[in-house]
């Protein structure tokens, strides 16, 4: 246990690196010069990853945000082995996962992927038997696969009366979380979710993002959330990778990447709706820190303000 | 009132009750009850609502692809439960959905942009203006020649919006068109939307679940439960902070945000909407302090 405490602003204030050197993250997933062009020798030639290099630490929540058309996809359909680089590695724990072609299957066990609406893939005849196709392809039987299935299915919020149904009797939402189930049911040791709550209401978004966490603080397991709402990456990560056309522009804490919004902004990205009241407020020569990217934390910075105080 | 629809009115509904079919044995499940709406000519409204509220279900009744069960829907005065009407509705009120995918027909963009002004008899340089119009007012003029699927989700939708407005509608409905865009790809849509309603007069529903979409809106109207839960500008429906989250639905941070401030004895007004507005207020206000 790396003595994350959830809930405390704290965490989200130091860099990203200081956290690494306290805490000795170890690196789970290490990308290494990766690059991925399609459509080679073809008029349509183009990298949508280039030259890109970066580390998953072990137990962490990543976001990675980006334009659509800035590599998100390309990038974590490498992460398990989906596509192969046209150039650079992928390491997990260490190993290249191409130095053994035929157990490619085995790095997407240890690396679930999640994508955009996910529940397009159910088909099974019942909640139970759609999150049990996972693990019974990895081998899992009797009370060991039962044990996975219902675990997998509280840990996403799916009662026990549900897992009878057929899954297309179940909502929109609720079909998500058996979709998601199925891969948390193959125990990923780094769990990837492309756009996981697109298309869902607020309350839809804020129910599975809760249980997201949950998954995340029970199960210690590195998560990595792909998302183009800032404000989903701002509350619920510990730290932003932000792509721009193929490449890393940055790294680092919430705080540490808002407080370059100007940039991001121009990299065509949005910032928190409270950033940029932040932002403005600053430039109108309130003394805020414009890097905030909570109603509550900006609330505070007001109250200390009024009161001629330098914000805490 | 039980008056005849006047040229002013785009789309009304009256008692507007639809249920979708059920298996043998089971209770219906009215997705619309009673609804009584009425959508101005010119006018720029959003429709808001959790999933399973009923919006879509409104919105689809809209050009007639799901019939009402029980009361009429009316478009420029034309009943949609008329077959005879349906091609005349059709071309008065396009539809563009969530997922673009299922909408783009053609191999070339502009082909298939052309597709709905060619199945109406346009006269071939008439298409082409159209086409050329359509692809500058979504931003796509240099993808003219592209294939459809290489595109991103985010340009596929603006060509399926392109090849709505090519038929040149009077009224364009979104249903939740914008949920697979990108903040980039949502700005350049909800700004196309709302030149063609300012500068064309085209009345324009968006169905949505982004609050923040609903800003610049005419009329919010919000659906709970297949009714109407509310129904006003932004500055009225926002600020009623209650009864928003009891529908499911969030509040602005920027409502949220002076809401917690008045109740700190901050004097700001509740309904600063935007960021901008929200921002001055509070500037104000603790300049007066």
């Amino acid at each position: 246990m790396n003595g994350r405490t959830e809930d405390c602003p704290r965490r989200h204030w130091e860099s990203a690196a200081a956290r690494k050197e306290r805490e000795d993250l170890e690196s789970i997933l290490q990308i290494k010069h990766l690059t991925h062009t399609y459509g080679v020798g073809t008029p349509f030639q183009r990298s949508a990853v280039e030259d890109m290099s970066f580390d998953v630490y072990s137990g962490e929540f990543l976001g990675i945000i980006g334009h659509t058309g800035s590599g998100k996809s390309t990038l974590i359909q490498h992460l398990n082995g989906l596509l192969k680089p046209t150039s650079g590695q992928i390491l997990l724990n260490g190993k290249d996962i191409w130095a053994e072609p035929k157990k490619i299957r085995d790095v997407r066990f240890q690396v679930g992927l999640v994508f955009q609406y996910p529940e397009y893939q159910l088909f099974e005849e019942t909640v139970y038997k759609d999150i049990a196709f996972g693990p019974a392809n990895m081998g899992k039987t009797g009370e060991e696969l039962d044990h996975c299935v219902r675990e997998a299915a509280k840990l996403v919020g799916i009662r026990d009366d549900q897992l009878f149904k057929s899954p297309f009797e179940l909502s929109g939402g609720q079909k998500r979380r058996v979709a998601l189930a199925g891969v948390i049911a193959m125990e990923p040791q780094v769990l990837i979710l492309d756009e996981p709550t697109a298309g869902l209401d607020p309350a839809g978004r804020e129910n599975l993002l809760a249980n997201i966490r949950d998954y995340h603080r029970n199960k210690q397991r590195t998560i990595v959330l792909v998302s183009h709402s800032m404000d989903e990456i701002a509350q619920n990560v510990d730290r932003i990778l932000v792509l721009k056309s193929a490449h890393v522009l940055m790294s680092g804490t919430p705080r540490e990447v808002f407080a370059r919004a100007d940039e991001l902004i121009s990299a065509g990205l949005d910032v928190p709706q409270v950033t940029r009241i932040a932002m403005r407020l600053k430039e109108k020569g309130l003394p805020i820190d414009p890097a905030v990217y909570t109603v509550q934390a900006l609330e505070q910075e007001l109250l200390a303000a009024r009161k001629g105080g330098a914000p805490c | 009132m039980e008056s005849e629809t006047t040229m002013a009115t785009m789309i009304q509904t009256e008692n507007l009750k639809y249920a979708y079919p059920t298996m043998e044995g089971e209770a219906q499940i009215f997705a619309l009850q009673d609804v009584d709406l009425e959508i101005e000519q010119g006018s720029f409204v959003v429709v808001l609502g959790h999933n399973g509220s009923g919006k879509s279900t409104l919105a689809k009744t809209f050009n007639g692809v799901l019939l009402p069960a029980g009361g009429k829907v009316y478009v420029e005065g034309m009943d949609t439960a008329d077959e005879h009407l349906l091609l005349g509705i059709r071309q008065r009120v396009g539809m563009v959905f969530q997922n673009p995918d299922n909408q783009i027909v053609a191999n070339v963009v502009e082909e298939d942009i052309a597709f709905a002004p060619e199945n109406l008899g346009v006269p071939s340089a008439e298409i082409r203006r159209r086409v050329d119009n359509a692809l500058a007012a979504v931003g796509m003029s240099e993808f003219v020649r592209h294939a459809p699927h290489l595109l991103s989700g985010g340009q596929k939708q603006r060509i399926a919006i392109a090849g709505v407005i090519a038929m040149e509608p009077a009224c364009i409905v979104l249903d939740e068109a914008t949920a697979m865009l990108d903040p980039i790809g949502r700005q350049e849509v909800l700004s196309t939307i709302h030149r063609l309603n300012r500068e064309k007069g085209m009345t324009v529903v968006l169905i949505t679940h982004h609050m923040n979409e609903a800003e610049d809106a005419d009329r919010v109207v919000v659906m709970d439960n297949g009714k109407v839960a509310m129904d006003g500008t932004p500055r009225q429906v926002f600020t009623r902070i209650e009864a928003l989250r009891n529908t499911g639905l969030t509040v602005p941070d920027t409502v949220d945000l002076l809401d917690r401030l008045r109740k700190d004895g901050l004097d700001v007004p509740l309904d600063a909407l935007t960021v901008e507005e929200c921002a001055d207020a509070i500037v104000h206000a603790v300049a007066v302090k």
